[in-house]
């Protein structure tokens, strides 16, 4: 090609040479960029073309999705028996809970959506409304899945399945960042005994396994009640994990307290800000946008370690699954069951993944030119 | 005045300055950073402190609003005695103006907002006042057309405008610089003292630490050079620069004007 010449100070801005954009510039540059990176992708193209196929074959192609029992299933096809999961279909969501009422869990999951919405996406329709239909969820959610006021009361050994998840899930996500937030203002507190109980805190609940704080939430509180008090167990168990996940939270909050330069809090504080003005409109808007990565690992592994409670005896998805595999009409389909299981949680978390991710790069107001 | 104004003798007699310090001293731990500082700055004075890196003159200006404590002797602004007395501190920062070396705007907020924030929170100003308010002195500073973007989308001797026009929004009757120019490339220098130099026309109290020697013959009534947490020589603009007094005064002045 020939060299164009320009006089000094003139030369125009030219686009990039043909051959370093487009498909074929990318595929160069990340397949096949040099001999290890062939060997690389050779290996995982053949890697992929053994794993994909069968998963494939034994999903869908080569499964059966009716029949009575699992010898049934067998005869249709020799791969997964998904009969088994539709027949078990409601215990994995509802659990225990009345047939009549089921209706009232569907309505909370539906409320559940319309909040999720309003909270997640700044520009939903009627999003102020929508604000503080949240704030009141929790208390409506109560109301319909607990009964009472008119509607007929369920007891919360009755909970089980994706209901369980979601109740314990949604309800730890929803507490724990206020209170870690609140942790984590403590533990940078002026006052002794504010910043004392808060080290106390974290430090105790941080160095305690969650299962021992479930067994202690199961078993010893009842020690420490006074005697014919009854405690709802569900209702520790939110508690117990909560305060778990909040001590992490408040971690993963004072991390992004300390990445604040000093000149925010010098700025705030020059203009006069009261203390919670200036935590509430500069330092936590900037901690939290920084936190969304750790926060959101937090919530993940939270919602993730829901599946303890069966520990102490309420079954969760995984639970209901494991009692479900002891039924000997369809003993050894396991394979079925965990992999429902996992599906279903790894939607939700890589959900939560995508929208931390999402919200990260809105929030980016720092380097955009 | 305002309603916390403090009745005590010593108040009474400080009335007619804006700041006073008398027999001031302040430790970082062991290390005593400012030793008896003594300064009357009277209302509409425009002061330039200057000095080599280290010599305590960004901790003074930063006492005179209590992002600094100091622990011994008296710092009174505007009638109001700094002490540990919270209310105290609030009013003199609702009435002191600060401009930093690294501009601290709110990297979250776009211009507007980081302008607004104060006039609304701390004055209880209607937004839309405080709007008004804001484009006013974002005009002042020439950049009304940047209202709307963010910090990091404006170079630094914008952003650094911005930081003034923030300050300006609470309409204060002391100003603090803090070396506004340190942290920005040459280029940008000169339309930051521009605006200051504007700004020095109004009446305004001003204290600045700077080393724009320019800056301090245009607009200084006084220039005070400090050196190892005291004040060496203080001294108007013209006899400061012909005929420093001191040999530490000399040393400084022949290192920065030297190029």
């Amino acid at each position: 090609m020939q060299q164009e010449t320009y006089k000094p100070g003139e030369h125009p801005d030219l686009p990039p040479p043909s051959n370093t954009i487009g498909p074929m510039a990318w595929i160069r540059e990340n397949l096949l960029s040099s001999p290890t990176n062939i060997v690389m992708t050779a290996l995982s193209a053949w890697f992929l073309y053994e794993i994909i196929p069968p998963t494939l074959e034994w999903v869908f192609l080569d499964a059966a999705f009716t029949g009575e029992n699992r010898d049934e299933c067998r005869a249709k096809a020799a791969g997964a028996c998904w009969a088994f999961i539709s027949e078990r279909f409601n215990l994995f969501t509802y659990g225990f809970y009345p047939h009549e009422s089921r209706w009232r869990v569907d309505l909370s999951f539906l409320l559940l959506l319309i909040a999720l919405v309003a909270v997640l996406w700044d520009r939903a329709p009627f999003r102020k409304q929508g604000l503080y239909f949240a704030c009141a969820y929790p208390f409506i959610a109560g109301w319909l899945l607990l009964g009472g006021y008119g509607l007929e009361p369920v007891e919360t050994d009755k909970f089980g399945g994706f209901m369980l998840t979601l109740v314990v899930g949604v309800t730890g996500i929803a507490f724990s960042l206020p209170i870690g937030i609140l942790l984590a203002l403590g533990r940078q507190s002026d006052l002794l005994a504010i910043r004392l109980f808060s080290v106390g805190f974290i430090e105790f609940i941080r160095g305690v396994p969650l299962i021992t704080l479930l067994f202690v939430a199961s078993t010893m509180l009842n020690y420490f009640l006074p005697r014919g008090t009854t405690f709802d167990l569900l209702l520790r168990v939110l508690i117990m994990v909560t305060l778990f996940s909040s001590a992490y939270m408040a971690e993963v909050i004072r991390g992004g307290l300390q990445a604040i330069p000093k000149g925010q809090y010098e700025a705030a504080d020059a203009m006069g800000l009261k203390y919670w003005t200036s935590m509430r409109l500069i330092v936590l808007p900037q901690v939290l946008k920084i936190s969304i990565p750790g926060i959101v690992n937090t919530f993940i592994g939270l919602y993730k370690d829901t599946t303890l409670v069966i520990i102490i005896g309420l079954l969760d998805p995984l639970g209901i699954g494991r009692s479900s595999l002891a039924d000997t009409k369809w003993t050894g389909l396991s394979n079925e069951v965990y992999l429902f299981v996992a599906i279903f949680f790894f939607i939700s978390c890589f959900g939560m993944a995508r929208y931390s991710l999402y919200l990260e790069r809105k929030l980016e107001t720092e380097h955009k030119r | 005045m305002n309603e916390s104004h403090n009745n005590t003798p010593e108040a009474d007699s400080a009335q007619d300055f804006a700041v006073t310090i008398r027999n001031m001293h302040k430790w970082y731990g062991q290390f005593h950073v400012l030793k008896n500082i003594n300064l009357n700055v009277v209302r509409g004075e425009k002061i330039v402190i200057c000095g080599p890196s280290g010599s305590g003159k960004s901790t003074m200006i930063r006492c005179i609003n209590r992002l600094e404590e100091h622990q011994q002797g008296d710092i009174i602004v505007d009638g109001t005695e700094l002490s540990n007395d919270l209310r105290n501190i609030e009013v003199v920062r609702r009435e002191v103006g600060m401009v930093f070396q690294h501009f601290n705007l709110f990297p979250h907020l776009t211009v507007l907002e980081n302008c607004t924030l104060a006039p609304i929170w701390v004055r209880k100003a209607p937004r839309a006042e405080a709007e008004e308010t804001a484009m006013q002195y974002l005009e002042r500073v020439k950049i009304p057309d940047q209202a709307h973007k963010f910090p990091g989308q404006l170079s630094g001797g914008q952003q650094q405008r911005v930081a003034i026009a923030r300050s300006l929004c609470m309409r204060p009757r002391i100003m603090l610089f803090d070396e506004p120019t340190s942290a920005l490339d040459p280029e940008m220098i000169k339309e930051v003292l521009e605006v200051m130099v504007e700004l020095a026309q109004e009446g305004r109290t001003m204290l600045c630490v700077t080393h724009e020697m320019g800056f301090a013959k245009t607009v200084a009534d006084r220039v005070i050079f400090m050196d190892e947490g005291e004040i060496i020589e203080e001294n108007s603009p013209e006899q400061f620069f012909a005929s420093p007094k001191h040999e530490r005064t000399k040393l400084f002045l022949s290192q920065i004007l030297e190029h």
